[in-house]
């Protein structure tokens, strides 16, 4: 890597030689890249291009489909993530997911946080107050709905839900955050809101982030990896990638030549 | 290079390229204009480089809006974002050396109003000014072909017209000491001489910004040979 850091970078993921098919079709080809502690990375290319599916594999979402596989491997902190013997719930408390299109709960604002720490955890009431309140507050939401804890998460706003749900994963206290296009379906201020949070989200977690907006990825990353038909063509520095990527299909990409 | 998506963006990139060819050729006719001036002492001809340096500057405007506009609406990325910042950069560079051909012209002005005298080493700069303004269509050739091996060469023939100034310098000195009735005039020639050499300077770093263009190296205040490995 040309800017090599003043600190050496710690690695929360590593992924090997990693290969994923939907039934017989390979969505991924042979990945290996790292995903750095403390940093956000991003995923782009066109649609198709594996992005989502690499994310998917990080919490093993895949495992809920009959037919889709996983080869290689995904090291978090060390441990396969592959390996059979790995517990799934214990893996996505680790590795929090929110999605393109905002995902509460039917329930109040504030089961809609507890709901996942109770899985997990057993927490006094005043704990659990403390708990939604720290978890509302890490997603910039706290002030906007501590007076209406008791409404129905529905009845926010997109970008309100959205942010929820970041609360929501944030609150079980993983080590790593995958947001699949998290602000594909909010407007301009919500997805400033949201852009906003993930640099703040990076000083206590892990965050890797797929995004068609190649502008968001530019602004928010501090790595970006492009990926094209399942395979990664470049990974580097985030400005790197978008000041003189090394790759000619990564400069057509990101400067809009595509196709 | 492959066209965009967008065929309008294409369009916009063209547009403010052949600009920036339009104020160089401008700014190229001003430079020869001004050796022309120098050279026969034509009061005229100075004239002409003088009134083009309220188009040149009202183009430098313009080429400055386009860009802005192009930034905001585009946010343009790598090699796209490479030649619009190299552009602004270039467009100073071409601003600055009509300027010094307006400088010229002023001088060779002043000169003729002075009556000084013509037994001055005036056609000697001839050299020089040949080849700053070969240096300038050369870098102006350059960008238009976004030619690399051509910015090499310029950088390399810039040190060229640093030696003859030097060389003019010294000649200068020796006027100015065989007749002190000559230093007032000597002196004006030096500040031509000086122009030239600028005019020089320009031409090359319009070069080096060709090179940041295709190569995506900053080649500024590097040495040749560090160049040299760069671009390989």
């Amino acid at each position: 890597m040309p800017n090599t850091p003043a600190t050496p970078i710690k690695n929360a993921i590593e992924i090997r030689n990693l290969s994923f098919y939907y039934g017989t079709f390979k969505g991924l080809k042979d990945v290996n890249l790292n995903i750095a502690e403390n940093k956000v990375t991003a995923f782009i290319g066109p649609s198709g291009c594996g992005k989502s599916t690499l994310l998917r594999t990080l919490n093993r979402m895949y495992s809920l489909y009959p037919g889709q596989r996983a080869e290689g491997e995904i090291s978090l902190y060390g441990t396969n993530i592959l390996d059979k013997k790995q517990d799934l719930n214990l893996l996505r408390a680790q590795v929090g997911m929110v999605f393109q299109k905002p995902t509460p709960f039917p329930m109040s604002i504030y089961d809609n946080i507890a709901f996942g720490v109770r899985l997990y955890e057993n927490l006094s009431r005043s704990d659990m107050d403390d708990r939604v309140e720290w978890a509302l507050s890490k997603a910039a939401i706290w002030n906007e709905v501590k007076d209406k804890l008791g409404q129905n998460g529905l009845s926010l706003s997109g970008g309100q839900q959205q942010r929820l749900c970041i609360a929501r994963s944030v609150a079980v206290k993983p080590k790593v955050i995958l947001l699949d296009e998290p602000t594909s379906a909010l407007d301009p201020i919500s997805t400033a809101k949201v852009e906003e949070l993930v640099s703040e989200l990076k000083k206590d977690y892990t965050v890797a982030i797929v995004t068609h907006n190649m502008q968001q990825a530019a602004r928010v990353s501090d790595f970006t990896a492009y990926m094209y038909l399942g395979e990664l063509v470049e990974f580097g520095v985030t400005e790197q990638i978008f000041m003189k990527p090394v790759k000619q299909e990564t400069e057509d990409y990101i400067t809009g030549r595509f196709g | 290079m492959d066209k965009h998506i967008s065929s309008q963006f294409d369009a916009e990139l063209t547009g403010v390229s052949s600009r920036v060819l339009e104020l160089g050729g401008l700014v190229e006719s001003q430079t020869r204009h001004a050796v022309y001036a120098l050279a026969q002492f034509s009061s005229e001809v100075a004239e002409q480089v003088i009134a083009a340096e309220k188009q040149v500057n009202a183009l430098e405007v313009e080429i400055d809006a386009e860009l802005a506009s192009i930034i905001a609406r585009r946010q343009p990325t790598a090699r796209d974002l490479r030649l619009l910042m190299a552009i602004s950069k270039i467009t100073g560079n071409l601003e600055r050396a009509g300027d010094e051909a307006d400088r010229i012209a002023r001088m060779v002005k002043l000169i003729l109003e002075q009556g000084s005298p013509r037994n001055l080493p005036a056609p000697e700069l001839r050299v020089a000014a040949d080849l700053a303004t070969g240096l300038l269509r050369k870098a102006l050739d350059a960008f238009a072909r976004l030619d690399v091996s051509t910015a090499l060469v310029i950088l390399k023939e810039d040190d060229l017209i640093d030696a003859e100034f030097n060389g003019f310098l010294r000649k200068l000195v020796t006027y100015m000491m065989e007749d002190p009735r000559t230093i007032s005039a000597s002196l004006d020639l030096l500040f031509v001489a000086k122009a030239i050499e600028r005019i020089g300077d320009h031409a090359k770093n319009i070069a080096e910004f060709v090179i940041y263009v295709v190569k995506g190296a900053d080649v500024r205040h590097t040495a040749l040979t560090e160049i040299e490995k760069a671009v390989q």
